[in-house]
């Protein structure tokens, strides 16, 4: 075996010396194949051999027929477990089958979830219902909480954006209708889309993000810590205790919220007209009364609960959804955000229609 | 060095000089606020054991691991490592040792959004870029299946694997750099007896082929008479004493007696 030391001129015969170990897999597996078979593999100059160096060896054997000698007692050793450890593993993840199968996948998901959404909405109207024949099941003190994280503590938040919202409208507003010198009529365009569309409308997404997300991320929380289990064990339904309050929070300060967007709207309108268009403020008020028509905030207030209820609804859904582990919450709750603002731009849509086909243009 | 006394002097933590120790603490101190966790804690590994680290409830078992590797910095003391100074070492430096071991965190610790193949892969791409292809995933195979793992496992995602197979790929993590030194923390709890039990065999298994040293911190007494050569006792805010369980249980010290002649305690040393 000492003899097996000094390196080979044969060059058929690999014979690496002092370290095979894993800092020199590259050199060692490109000088491999450089030597050209019928190989032998010359071990007696290795000091010291672990894992990586055993396979590299193991798969020149395994795929080239390759001769080892002068293997130590341990090397053989380490070779043997090697060997023995070579089964084909799966080392990536079952694959996709196409794009066509994708888009399958992808349609049934998006009818899955829609459908598993419909049953929550049945499931949390059941839960009203108990809730209003057993009174006595109502929690009162959750949902005036709701109250309080839902609506008051987004005032502050929704009336920036709002008056910021006026602002912007009425600037730009008034940028076109000056080519036609009719600017005057800025305020009809600030105080109409501001209490019909976007006073309930920006309301409603600002809520999905701050409330339909905090709505996920708590529900699925508390799936995940097995609260909502043991919620069932003790007999206490979890859509009476945490669906119904939610629901109802967003179904009662929707409305109040988009009415505070719209007013506030109104002011940062007023306050650009006043400050840019030299419009005095009496004016603009009494413009406002004259050209905002009654209906346009029926219209405005019929459609803020039914956007809470759908933010509500979508964020509570999606917090039951989660299973398993702690990644499912952030994207549940993603899911959930992007789903009830979807759902409230397709509403918003429908109700367009509803109100101009009834005569509430 | 300045002599200590300790309690138990036949069971010192501190090793003969010229052992030469694969680590070595000293006088290690931990304090979080007015928290004392280890106070003056001298301890020796030997290379090639199994060292189970055993203590109370608080006792900083996962401090000291944490100090040890560097993931917690101590308040004072030495440690060294593979004949190296862990504390204050620049990053880069510190990073060419930390490669030298494999550490087993409580749960698995596996990166969720990669598969359990791509979770072995990562150290080994870290270090060594040049290892692609093939053969990067053959090492993973092996890895896997050395670990204990079933051959469809590489493929699959930490989120589909059951509380076992989850440390299983954390260990085949752990193992991808062929560390010397192998660091788990209560690698045996949350399994079912079947489980630990296989799972100390695995240890015990690797440990004698892969000549590996291992650092195991556990409540489980039964792993504790199974597989540990050593086992270093916290309390105190140090290690009042390593050696055999026999030996260790002929020293009077309450929490050694009630800990290892408790029932559980003499359930295990029957099994």
């Amino acid at each position: 075996m000492a003899s097996a030391a000094v390196p080979q001129t044969d060059e058929h015969v690999f014979a690496p010396t002092g370290a095979l170990t894993i800092a020199r897999a590259g050199s060692t597996q490109r000088e491999l194949e450089a030597t050209p078979d019928p190989l032998t593999i010359d071990l007696a100059g290795v000091e010291r051999i672990d894992t990586v160096g055993a396979w590299l060896i193991h798969r020149t054997v395994r795929d080239r027929g390759a001769q080892v000698t002068g293997a130590s007692r341990d090397t053989q050793k380490l070779l043997e477990q090697v060997a023995e450890a070579d089964r084909a593993v799966e080392v990536k993840p079952p694959k996709s089958s196409g794009a066509v199968a994708e888009l399958g996948i992808a349609a049934i998901t998006i009818g899955r979830t829609f459908a598993g959404l419909i049953g929550f909405f049945g499931a949390s109207l059941i839960g009203f219902a108990s809730v209003i024949t057993h009174p006595k099941r109502f929690r009162f003190n959750a949902v005036v909480q709701q109250f309080d994280v839902v609506g008051v503590r987004a005032l502050w938040i929704i009336g920036v954006m709002s008056f910021l919202i006026g602002v912007v409208v009425g600037q730009q507003g008034a940028v076109q209708l000056q080519q036609f010198g009719a600017e005057v009529y800025t305020i009809n365009l600030i105080g109409r889309i501001t209490v019909r569309e976007l006073g309930p409308l920006m309301t409603a997404i600002m809520v999905a993000g701050r409330s339909g997300s905090a709505f996920a991320a708590q529900i699925g929380t508390m799936k995940i810590t097995e609260e909502v289990d043991a919620m069932r064990t003790i007999g206490v339904s979890p859509v009476e205790a945490l669906v119904v309050p939610r629901v109802l929070a967003a179904i009662i300060t929707m409305p109040l919220l988009a009415f505070w967007a719209m007013l506030t709207a109104i002011i940062g309108g007023g306050v650009f007209c006043w400050l840019g268009l030299g419009i005095p403020v009496v004016t603009y008020v009494q413009r406002i009364a004259e050209v905002v028509p009654a209906s346009d905030l029926w219209v405005g207030l019929i459609k803020a609960p039914v956007f809470g209820f759908i933010i509500a609804l979508a964020g509570c859904f999606q917090g039951m959804l989660v299973a398993n582990d702690a990644e499912q919450v952030g994207l549940k709750t993603t899911s959930a955000v992007v789903q009830s603002i979807f759902l409230v731009i397709v509403l918003d849509a429908v109700f367009a229609v509803f109100f101009s086909s009834i005569g509430w243009l | 060095m300045s002599e200590r006394r300790y309690p138990f002097p036949d069971s010192s933590p501190i090793l003969p000089d010229d052992e030469h120790p694969i680590i070595r603490v000293r006088n290690l101190e931990n304090r979080f606020g007015d928290q004392i966790v280890h106070e003056h804690l001298d301890l020796d590994v030997r290379r090639g054991e199994i060292i189970g680290v055993v203590g109370g409830s608080g006792t900083g078992k996962s401090v000291l691991m944490r100090s040890i590797i560097g993931l917690q910095k101590p308040t004072a003391g030495e440690i060294e490592v593979l004949g190296e100074n862990m504390v204050d070492r620049p990053e880069d430096e510190a990073k060419n040792i930390r490669r030298r071991w494999g550490i087993l965190f409580q749960n698995g610790a596996l990166f969720s959004t990669l598969t359990v193949a791509e979770n072995v892969q990562v150290p080994i791409r870290e270090y060594f870029p040049f290892i692609k292809g093939d053969l990067l995933d053959e090492i993973a195979s092996y890895k896997i299946v050395m670990s204990g793992l079933p051959e469809n496992a590489g493929g699959k995602y930490p989120a589909e694997l059951s509380g076992g197979m989850r440390k299983r790929a954390g260990l085949a993590r752990a193992l991808a750099l062929d560390p010397e030194l192998l660091f788990l923390d209560e690698p045996t709890a949350g399994l079912d007896p079947i489980g630990a039990q296989a799972f100390d065999l695995l240890i015990r298994g690797l440990q004698q082929r892969l000549d590996l040293t291992v650092f195991l911190i556990t409540h489980d007494l039964d792993s504790l008479y199974a597989i540990c050569d050593r086992v270093a006792v916290l309390a105190d805010h140090e290690v009042i004493a390593v050696d055999t369980i026999d030996r260790l249980l002929q020293l009077d010290h309450p929490w050694i007696q009630e800990y290892f002649n408790g029932p559980r305690g003499r359930a295990a040393a029957a099994a």
